[in-house]
């Protein structure tokens, strides 16, 4: 156990957020809104000091006693720092492609960076948390700074709307893991995971059982996972297009961690327990992810169930229970962020000539001979979503049903995968209206050489060539996975 | 003995102040005598040795809810004779909701006394310190132990403040806001000047 300087140290990550953040919110507050672009700047450049201190933790796959931070609060292994590499990306991404977005509809506030930040900071303490109250508080903090990103766009009722719904489930969520919580302290005395899982390693009392339900049902909320996926296409159709490309990429992966932290950690010794109920959601929203985007128009809609479909899939590797099903899954995550952002990135290049945001996928028809690049990174995105071969996203899903059958059980990897076919209808059907319809020659050329950059990368990950990655990424992933499973 | 008395005394006006606050014709009455209410319920927190709860009690509750209670009735106009009007047409309702809430007191003293719930033993990590005073036990607490967490939670309550403000503030261009500096900076011979008019003429302002 670490003493309090050495505390301080391990959370250089979280001080730096928070220094950053307090610093150019005080520089928003007096330099105004015509300072947000150097301080979008300078938000990238504080997460990526965040990255430089998280990613020796990652290298060197640290775990065990010498990473406990504030006696058990706070853990910062490889498994927190192969999340948190995760989060910054998203959120650098999230900062990136905002600019250009709200200066088309003149709502650029210096405040955004300064809540992405916040709100990086809160995720990151959810993905470190060893303990219900970091937990919770890390939550709370990541919750609070998305609600009110979502509502950002204020002139825009779409964007108000999401913004209170999120509000609404998300508090009512916040409430229900706080009961769940409430309940498991009571039945084990502590709040500290290490010291639940201890307790309850014998048979479970039902009123033990009722928490651990309650965690991660609020849980199930936090990533949309069915069936409380209502809110997710309401919100990322209202928010604004950056701020739903952070909605689908950093807070997936901070509330997946953590639900691994959970499952892993207090309640690792029930498996038994959750185990069907991670069956089941993950079995429920594969296929709820899959038909519910059939009749979808709206591309950001589209985007939102095939997520909500994508969380099935990753929930398949949790199912497992294993150290090669956790591993699985952070691999999954990894290839689902760059495959979120190219897709997103798309979307936000979708502007017919007076700037306006083209959402309906009708308007896409024949754009691989109005524009030819951004058919083929549509193609790309499309085809690694369904889990095509030749592409990157085909490996995710490959090692999460790989770690199912290792973990016997066949019938929901063969569930999983004969839904994943269903799925693949209707990200072929926007390829086949992108490359074969009529063109209805609307999508106007794209200036912003950001977003032409990121798509060319996060479209590099995705193609074959992201297979160059594999060992690499593997390696990484058993890491973090390993660190996960230690028993403190 | 004199705790007992105490005890009976603070609890008696804690009712009595209770019954007035629903009793209290005029609204603000009502808001006067909840903040009497909070007072007795807080030296009942005393005397079972709680005053960090009392002091809470009396901080946020009156110093903050009782006294925004107080600015709503004040700066609302409600007709608090026409929502009486529905006391007589909801009695029953409430009856029935008094003896849900009664029944409720009575299943949970029974199931205390019962004593049936296994629950667990807390581990010891917020036990109080034995010898001082419970503020101190908790300060000990979240100052030391929770350090992190309670500066965390410090950063939530920021970003809902900030969150606030983004979603609520707006620029008006038709306001015009007091400039001290520019008062300040006016002299004068800037604002005021010698005219000697003729007669019949007039002035230009």
């Amino acid at each position: 156990m670490n003493d309090f300087s050495q505390s301080l140290q391990l959370i250089a990550a979280e001080e730096v957020l928070t220094v950053g953040g307090l610093i150019l919110l005080l520089a928003a507050a007096w330099l105004g809104d015509r300072s947000s672009k150097a301080i979008s700047i300078a938000a990238v450049a504080v997460l990526a000091i965040c990255a430089f201190i998280a990613a020796p933790t990652l290298g060197e796959g640290l775990m065990g006693p010498e990473t406990v931070a504030f006696g058990g609060q706070y853990t910062a292994d490889a498994f927190a720092a192969f999340a948190k590499l995760l989060i910054y990306l998203s959120a650098a991404v999230a900062l990136m492609v905002a600019p250009g977005f709200f200066d088309r509809h003149g709502a650029m506030r210096a405040e955004y960076p300064v809540l992405i930040l916040f709100a990086v900071l809160g995720m990151n303490m959810m993905v470190a948390a060893t303990d219900f109250l970091t937990l919770y508080i890390g939550l709370e903090l990541n919750s609070l700074a998305a609600y009110v990103l979502a509502a950002f766009l204020r002139t825009d009722e779409r964007s108000a709307e999401a913004g209170l719904k999120y509000f609404i489930l998300g508090a009512l969520a916040s409430g229900i893991i706080l009961f769940g919580m409430s309940l498991v302290y009571g039945f084990a005395g502590s709040t500290d995971f290490a010291a639940v899982r201890f307790v309850l390693s014998g048979p479970l009392s039902t009123g033990a059982l009722f928490g651990l339900i309650f965690v991660l049902a609020g849980l199930a909320f936090k990533i949309s996972a069915v069936p409380f996926h209502m809110w997710t296409p309401d919100v990322y159709e209202g928010a604004p297009t950056p701020v739903t490309t952070f909605f689908a990429t950093a807070p997936k992966v901070a509330a997946l961690a953590l639900t691994m932290r959970v499952a892993f950690g207090p309640f690792g010794a029930q498996v038994d327990a959750w185990q069907q109920i991670v069956i089941f959601v993950a079995l429920a929203s594969i296929v709820v992810g899959a038909l519910g985007a059939i009749g979808q128009a709206n591309i950001k809609r589209l985007l939102a169930y095939s997520s909500i479909n994508n969380i099935g899939f990753l929930l398949i590797g949790l199912a497992a229970a294993t150290p090669q099903g956790a591993s699985a899954m952070l691999v999954y995550l990894f290839i689902y962020v760059f495959m979120s952002v190219a897709g997103f990135v798309i979307v936000l290049m979708m502007r017919d000539a007076d700037g306006q945001a083209i959402e309906s996928i009708e308007d896409f028809a024949g754009l691989s001979r109005t524009r030819p690049g951004l058919a083929w990174a549509l193609l790309a995105v499309m085809f690694s979503l369904a889990g095509i071969p030749p592409l990157f996203g085909f490996w995710g899903k490959f090692v999460v049903f790989q770690a199912a059958v290792s973990a016997d059980l066949i019938m929901l990897a063969a569930i999983g995968i004969a839904a994943s076919v269903i799925g693949a209808f209707y990200y072929i059907k926007i390829v086949k209206i992108a490359f074969f319809d009529e063109p209805v020659d609307r999508v106007a050329p794209v200036t912003q050489t950001s977003h032409k950059v990121i798509l060319a990368v996060a479209c590099i990950v995705i193609s074959p060539l992201g297979y160059l990655l594999t060992p690499w990424l593997g390696s990484l992933a058993d890491k973090a996975a390993l660190a996960l499973f230690l028993i403190v | 003995m004199i705790q007992t008395i105490t005890f009976y005394l603070f609890a008696a006006l804690l009712i009595l102040s209770a019954v007035f606050v629903i009793m209290a014709r005029n609204p603000v009455h009502s808001v006067l005598w909840l903040i009497v209410c909070f007072f007795n319920a807080a030296a009942l927190m005393i005397l079972i040795g709680a005053e960090f709860i009392a002091m809470l009690l009396v901080i946020v509750y009156v110093g903050a809810v009782a006294v925004l209670f107080l600015f709503v009735v004040m700066m609302l106009d409600i007709d608090f004779a026409e929502l009486r009007a529905g006391f007589v047409k909801n009695f029953p309702f409430g009856i029935i909701l008094a003896i849900v809430l009664l029944a409720e007191l009575v299943l949970g003293f029974g199931a205390y006394r019962a004593g049936g719930l296994d629950i667990g033993m807390a581990d010891g990590t917020a036990a109080p310190i034995i010898g001082e005073s419970n503020i101190e036990s908790l300060g000990a607490l979240l100052y030391g132990r929770y350090l992190f967490l309670f500066e965390a939670a410090g950063v939530v309550l920021l970003v809902a403040m900030v969150g606030a403000i983004v979603l609520t503030l707006r620029q008006r261009s038709e306001v015009r806001g007091q400039n001290i500096a520019h008062q300040i900076a006016r002299r004068p011979e800037d604002a005021t000047y010698n005219a000697s008019p003729e007669t019949g003429k007039g002035v230009r302002l």
